[in-house]
């Protein structure tokens, strides 16, 4: 995903002189190609994550799209107040990258399991969360994010994810979900996000349930959720990220509200399959990790 | 620079800010009261900057970092028809209005919102990048407090301005030695200031930030250096030109009442 990523912004960075890429010093292996080809819109902030989130609100306050790259929870958590009070507050058009979604750092540790950060990107206003489940997506997400003019995050995995999608997504839009296996005939759904959905697929196939991507986390497609509710009376919501505050969170709160508002008149039994309000300390890959959360269908 | 009207408009922003804090009951007047000399002199030709170029790409920025003194600034940017007077000695600190008592940038001529200490500087700093970046050539001021240079982030942009070579990066540190809670060389001594920014490879300038003279001429080594960010170390004092508020930290709190107000007024004349 991370080279997806990469790969498409140097792309853009091409046809737009204003997109500005701030590291703050990771990115080994990665960013080489954008710092070569625009040294002049290239920054190693070092490591200050604080500064780099003020940084790229000063650059956009100049016109600059900025994408502000790191991983796990660094570019998220530990800039948490520049991003609501110096991004988002202003609608700044700075795109929050992270790489390492959920436990792609696993064996790494506790510091590099990313798995609250979506419950904190999705609480602040006018932030949209992106969350793509394969490196195509990546990519469409990333084209969007070069010609959208506000505030984004960008949650990527690492490398080697499954890939979903067999071509370029057209037509993309911020807020769509995007069927990935759709049948006639069941009542039965997965909804995930991430590239956790690739472990979903095998199971879909086998069951016979349908399985949809959920590439933005915030805002979701209205009319997609009310279909969504309507034609299907079990679904089951599979991501990377604690129960409290993630995607099941949110599909959850869309139904709640559809529900009330009277949008839908049945109210679909929804399971949710995230981390339990817990740390995992024992270390471990990715795949290890996501069993032992019990993130497995 | 005439510098008997900085002087005279330095008077005028302390009484506008007072008559601010009093109307909305607000607190923070000994700070806004140090940073008053600072304003006076900046917006008197030194920043490039006026009601009709405040979308201008290349007008001059002003960051104020210590955004609970913002009276200071509102007063300062009404007095120079930024801000329609009357609405803000209405307005300020009551419902409904835009005139929240930490700095907001919904405000004619204010570009940024502060309040939780630490930000403006980075965000100083990353428009002192997208002037050069962009070769829009302006100049990018930003006013701290002492206590403010407690947080982590002022001393990543500090590193990172340096290194960058923002030389069209301007901060001043309103140093009135008093913070929240005490003195500051009580909770987190600064000292040695000038020597910490130099060693961090900076341009520093340390001057008596009430005197309007030494102020303008600080200003005029900043315009004239091409290599460093530059700081102006502006020694003051905290409620300075009210004989009650300085040097007393309850002004960090209170806001002058009927009778206080009226000998401010009478001191500031």
């Amino acid at each position: 995903m991370r080279t997806a990523f990469i790969d498409q912004l140097v792309k853009e960075a091409r046809i737009n002189d204003k997109i500005f890429l701030l590291v703050g010093d990771l990115g080994y292996n990665v960013v080489e190609p954008f710092a070569d080809e625009f040294p002049d819109r290239f920054r190693n902030v070092g490591i200050a994550e604080q500064n780099m989130a003020g940084v790229a609100a000063g650059l956009s306050m100049v016109g600059y799209n900025v994408y502000i790259y790191s991983i796990g929870n660094f570019p998220t958590l530990r800039c948490i107040e520049q991003i609501r009070n110096d991004i988002a507050y202003y609608k700044g058009n700075v795109k929050i990258v992270s790489v390492g979604a959920g436990y792609a750092y696993g064996s790494q540790g506790v510091s590099h399991h990313a798995t609250e950060e979506l419950g904190m990107m999705r609480s602040i206003p006018n932030i949209v969360v992106c969350s793509p489940c394969d490196p195509i997506e990546a990519r469409c997400i990333t084209m969007i994010s070069a010609n959208y003019d506000g505030p984004m995050y960008l949650r990527l995995g690492k490398a080697g994810e499954v890939v979903i999608h067999e071509q370029f997504v057209q037509d993309l839009n911020i807020g769509d979900i995007l069927p990935v296996l759709k049948t006639d005939g069941t009542e039965k759904v997965i909804l995930s996000s991430g590239s956790i959905l690739g472990d979903a697929l095998k199971s879909a196939k086998e069951k016979g349930v349908d399985i949809y991507s959920i590439p933005f986390v915030k805002p979701l497609n209205k009319c997609q959720m009310v279909d969504i509710a309507n034609r299907y009376s079990d679904i089951t919501i599979l991501e990377e990220n604690q129960k409290s505050c993630g995607v099941g969170s949110a599909v959850i709160e869309v139904i709640s509200d559809l529900y009330c508002t009277g949008e839908i008149h049945r109210f679909p039994k929804i399971k949710r399959i995230a981390i339990e309000d817990q740390f995992y300390h024992l270390s471990g890959s990715q795949s290890y990790l996501r069993k032992q959360a019990g993130l497995v269908l | 620079m005439d510098i008997g009207k900085c002087e005279d408009f330095a008077k005028d922003i302390r009484r506008m800010s007072l008559q601010l804090a009093h109307n909305a009951n607000s607190s923070h007047s000994g700070g806004a009261l140090s940073m008053s000399d600072i304003l006076a002199v900046l917006y008197s030709g030194i920043i490039h900057v006026t009601p009709e170029t405040v979308d201008s790409p290349n007008r001059d920025r002003f960051v104020l970092s210590k955004g609970h003194c913002c009276a200071s600034l509102y007063a300062t940017l009404g007095l120079r028809g930024f801000l329609s007077l009357d609405e803000l000695l209405e307005g300020y600190g009551k419902d409904g209005t835009v005139y929240f008592s930490h700095v907001s940038h919904h405000l004619n001529g204010v570009e940024v919102s502060s309040g939780s200490l630490g930000h403006g500087l980075p965000v100083a700093a990353g428009l002192a990048l997208g002037s050069i970046a962009s070769k829009t050539a302006f100049d990018v001021y930003c006013l701290t407090g002492d206590g403010e240079l407690d947080e982590g982030s002022n001393w990543e942009a500090i590193m990172f301005a340096a290194q960058n070579e923002l030389s069209n990066l301007c901060l001043i540190v309103d140093y009135n030695k008093i913070q929240s809670l005490g003195n500051v060389k009580d909770i987190i001594d600064l000292a040695p200031l000038a020597d910490k920014f130099k060693a961090f490879n900076w341009k520093v300038v340390e001057i008596d930030g009430h005197d309007c003279k030494e102020i303008a001429d600080a200003f005029s080594i900043f315009k004239n250096e091409h290599k460093k960010p530059t700081v102006i170390i502006g020694n003051t004092i905290k409620g300075k030109g009210v004989s009650y508020m300085e040097n007393q930290l309850m002004w960090h709190y209170k806001a002058p009442n009927d009778v206080q107000l009226k000998q401010a007024m009478e001191e500031l004349k």
